[in-house]
């Protein structure tokens, strides 16, 4: 018993506490946390994904406003978030070797497809509100109110989601040295971004992720390891699948052809 | 690394997985742009594809297919079993309006 306590303690003093307890389920405790986080939240998805269906399906006169160019531009989003689970999945592998190098540049290629997808889904936005749209009506079924409400809240949510994981591999690949980054950004997006678009408010979000991840380095600084970069890959490509399902239930469900 | 997750590490697989998926989102956007199914139809194919393809991301990119068997039930049933909750709540409704219409 004595020497379980010594082992114990010394295990702890190492920082190796998790080598001494049984794993749960197989995996680390951290591991476990995020897919139980992302099991939860897939019922938020759900919820909005089930609803839309909904609407969609007992709505006769549902509009169909999305033209080819629409469509063309939700596809290329579709493989930029693709791509960057590839990217996101060889950077974990590199992560596993022991490859810091490598494992900052899969990192900073996959924020730079999600950067990708969060500006066309930006540009796709933008153009259906200059037409009109907006969360309480639409110009081309005005029957159907509720299609701009559930189309803003769910494509909103997902890209809400896509933004928290830029900021996440951000700080998972450059920790305090992407806070400065990323108030730059933010600063440039609210002064170049016209007053009458809503992203010159919705840019705002990087700012309190820029608070959020402050407080977080600041409070906790470390070198994120292997199993930090493995989590937040799992968060990754949970937003890539939640898209898998928005894609072809939002757009291709409403093509013009 | 101590997890069950730690021993693959082949590249070739998540290209290939990579690919799948391309190919299978280029054969939704066929099927919308082709529109051979009713809406109810036209979802329900859709979403068997979305399901295939949300099947390959989590057991490949998220590695679940590479946890152990507990993880991996523990995660497919609690997140399986809360949509058919989810589901028997919202049944009624929504088969009342696809079978009675918009009253």
């Amino acid at each position: 018993m004595a020497d379980a306590t010594l082992q114990h303690d010394a295990a702890v003093g190492h920082g190796l506490a998790g080598a001494y307890e049984a794993p749960l389920f197989g995996a680390y405790s951290k591991k476990v946390g995020m897919w139980l986080f992302l099991a939860s939240d897939s019922l938020t998805f759900g919820a909005l994904l089930f609803a839309f269906s909904y609407n969609r399906i007992s709505n006769p006169a549902w509009p169909t406003p999305f033209a080819v160019e629409s469509i063309t531009n939700a596809t290329i989003m579709t493989a930029c978030l693709l791509s960057s689970s590839l990217t996101m999945v060889l950077g974990v592998l590199a992560a596993r070797r022991g490859d810091r190098a490598w494992t900052r540049n899969w990192l900073l290629g996959t924020m730079a497809f999600g950067t990708a997808f969060i500006v066309l889904h930006g540009l796709e936005w933008t153009h259906l509100i200059d037409k009109g749209m907006t969360p309480f009506a639409n110009p081309w079924a005005p029957s159907v109110p509720q299609f701009g409400g559930t189309f803003f809240t769910l494509t909103g949510m997902h890209m809400l989601h896509v933004t928290i994981g830029v900021i996440y591999l951000g700080v998972i690949a450059f920790r305090k040295w992407f806070l400065p980054v990323l108030a730059a950004i933010w600063i440039a997006g609210y002064f170049l971004i016209p007053a009458d678009n809503v992203f010159h408010y919705g840019i705002h979000a990087l700012g309190i992720g820029l608070i959020v991840s402050a407080i977080i380095l600041f409070l906790k600084p470390k070198v994120y390891d292997a199993h930090d970069v493995e989590v937040s890959g799992l968060y990754w490509h949970f937003v890539d699948l939640v898209w898998m399902f928005i894609f072809p239930l939002v757009y291709l469900m409403s093509t013009k052809i | 690394m101590h997890d069950a997750a730690a021993h693959d590490d082949s590249k070739g697989q998540y290209f290939w997985v990579w690919g799948a998926l391309l190919v299978l989102t280029a054969v939704e956007v066929w099927l919308g742009y082709r529109q051979i199914f009713a809406p109810v139809r036209m979802l329900e194919a859709l979403m068997i594809l979305s399901v295939i393809k949300s099947a390959l991301i989590v057991g490949y990119f998220m590695h679940l297919k590479f946890e152990i068997a507990l993880m991996r039930w523990m995660i497919v049933i609690s997140v399986v079993g809360c949509f058919i909750i989810m589901y028997f709540f919202f049944f009624p409704d929504a088969d009342r309006i696809l079978h009675l219409g918009v009253k």
